[in-house]
């Protein structure tokens, strides 16, 4: 039982949301894109399981390591 | 002949404070405009007069074209310099200027327009003779009937290029038939997705290619010279990070080929001002094919000034006001040999991920003859995560290329930014690379650094 919670990687913004809550992913999937100084950054799934929440909507501004939303296992 | 008295950047970050420079010792009075993230920042604190523009996101801001041009009327400029980026390659933004009655500093809007559309540039560069690189027709999304027989006359390897991609942006190398079609319809949904257009083509691959560039400058009467070429191919995600003068390691013959070649391009289209024709070099054939023709004034321009002795901003704003006299080839001269390298606030070990923050501490490099450091940030500055990530250029020149090269590792020993991460120590690590030292790098040099050894 580890559930994973899904980190910004760097500060930016939410360009793109690729899933929803309650899908099932995989470890490394993609789940949304961040723009930071003019680059797409992926944010990708940390652990295999369901999207459980997610807190943040396109357009966002999201700091670094803050949380985006969790995925259980 | 309207006389500039008055010049609005339309531009931030190093080329918004390096325009004003100029600007200054030609005793042109500057004005900034800002977003609301870069209200305290170094380049409306640089300029004599500052108008905020809108909100942080670009397309909020430094893109509007109407705010900027309401920012000239209201300040009484009469020129717009538009730096590189943002609405430099903006026809629409380019007879906006001139219909507000203002100056525009940069070639006219059709040239702008012609250059912009990648087919259209080649087709300009073939009837100018200027060599291109064996392609493709376009491939709408069902329109794939000629794709193998078309990539066989080019030949394997083929790239496929999203036609409105750019910046390396969907790009995908097939090494034979059997993968093309696959790879071409997953280039045309990825293109449709990212750029809502999933037309593509293909070009003739080049296993060892090299960046190289020749700067122009056109006098708007037909006639253009060339200050001399750059060579371009230290890249990482298709972004240029080490450029310098002259290209290294060309032959004679190649090298004046080119220069004419760019020459002849820029006389074609009776060209003003200053712009950069970019080919692609192959290192094996030792040939050279045309990529694109930027019509404003490049990132790596510094190079260029100091090997030719020559301000390119105040050429571009005399040319604009119409008091440059063209000049001839001849009394264009290179000196020695420069090198640039772009300081991006970033982590090489990530990945090259963005890095932004505050500048906690900031030293520069001790003042040396042959260094030029362009930059406009300021300890406690915050580098927001709104735009491009490089925040200086430091260039060296020196007689020689391995004296230029020795003076940029020096002062970049010296520089000390902390607060956030740079790419100082891995611009150190290329300097320093054998293939770099031999200047028989390509452009997958930093590719080829970071595998493990």
């Amino acid at each position: 039982m580890a559930n994973g919670e899904i980190l910004a990687p760097v500060s930016g913004s939410v360009w793109k949301i690729e899933c929803t809550e309650g899908q099932a992913v995989s470890e490394g999937d993609t789940l949304m894109i961040l723009e930071s100084m003019k680059m797409e950054i992926p944010v990708e799934a940390p652990v295999s399981g369901t999207i459980a929440s997610l807190t943040v909507k396109e357009g966002d501004p999201v700091e670094e390591d803050a949380v985006l939303g969790v995925v259980t296992t | 002949m309207p006389k500039i008295t008055k010049l609005l950047v339309a531009n931030r970050g190093e080329i918004a404070c390096r325009i004003m420079a100029t600007c200054r010792s030609m005793g042109i009075e500057t004005v900034a405009v800002y977003s609301d993230a870069d209200e305290n920042s170094a380049h409306v604190a640089l300029a004599d007069e500052a108008i905020s523009i809108g909100p942080a996101p670009a397309k909020e801001s430094y893109l509007r074209g109407g705010a900027v041009i309401d920012a000239a009327r209201k300040c009484g400029a009469d020129a717009i310099h538009p730096g590189y980026g943002f609405l430099s390659e903006s026809p629409a933004f380019a007879d906006a200027v001139k219909e507000a009655g203002l100056i525009w500093i940069g070639p006219d809007s059709r040239t702008i327009e012609k250059m912009g559309d990648k087919d259209n540039a080649r087709t300009i560069a073939k009837s100018a003779g200027v060599p291109v690189l064996a392609g493709s027709s376009r491939f709408a999304l069902d329109r794939l009937d000629t794709l193998e027989s078309e990539a066989a006359a080019i030949g394997y390897p083929v790239l496929v290029k999203a036609a409105a991609g750019g910046g390396g942006i969907g790009m995908r190398r097939v090494d034979d038939g059997t993968s093309l079609r696959s790879v071409v319809s997953k280039t045309q949904s990825m293109a449709e997705r990212s750029f809502g257009d999933g037309t593509v083509y293909l070009e003739r691959f080049v296993p060892k290619a090299r960046h190289v560039e020749v700067q122009i400058f056109g006098f708007g009467d037909g006639t253009a010279v060339h200050v001399y070429d750059r060579d371009c191919s230290v890249q990482r995600r298709f972004q240029k990070v080490i450029e310098e003068a002259p290209a290294p390691n060309l032959s004679d013959a190649v090298r004046s080929e080119m220069q004419e070649a760019a020459v002849r391009l820029a006389e074609s289209v009776s060209y003003s001002g200053a712009g950069t024709v970019e080919f692609i070099y192959d290192a094996d054939r030792q040939d050279f094919s045309f990529l694109e023709m930027n019509t404003r004034i490049q990132v790596e321009h510094p190079v260029t000034e100091l090997v030719a002795g020559i301000d390119l901003v105040a050429w571009q704003i005399e040319q604009a006001a119409g008091i440059l006299a063209p000049c001839d080839q001849n009394t264009i001269v290179k000196t020695g040999h420069a090198v640039e390298a772009r300081i991006y606030a970033e982590r090489p070990e990530k990945n090259f991920f963005p890095s932004p923050g505050r500048i906690e501490t900031l030293f520069w490099p001790s003042s040396r003859s042959g260094l030029r450091i362009d930059h406009a940030v300021r300890a406690g500055d915050v580098i927001t995560p709104f735009y491009d990530p490089m925040i200086a250029k430091i260039a060296a020149s020196g007689p020689d290329r391995p004296s230029a090269l020795a003076l940029l590792d020096t002062a970049l020993s010296e520089l000390v930014i902390t607060g956030l991460s740079t790419n100082t120590a891995f611009l150190r690590r290329v300097i320093r690379s054998d293939a770099f030292q031999r200047a028989d790098h390509t452009t997958k040099i930093i590719d080829d650094l970071l595998v493990p050894a």
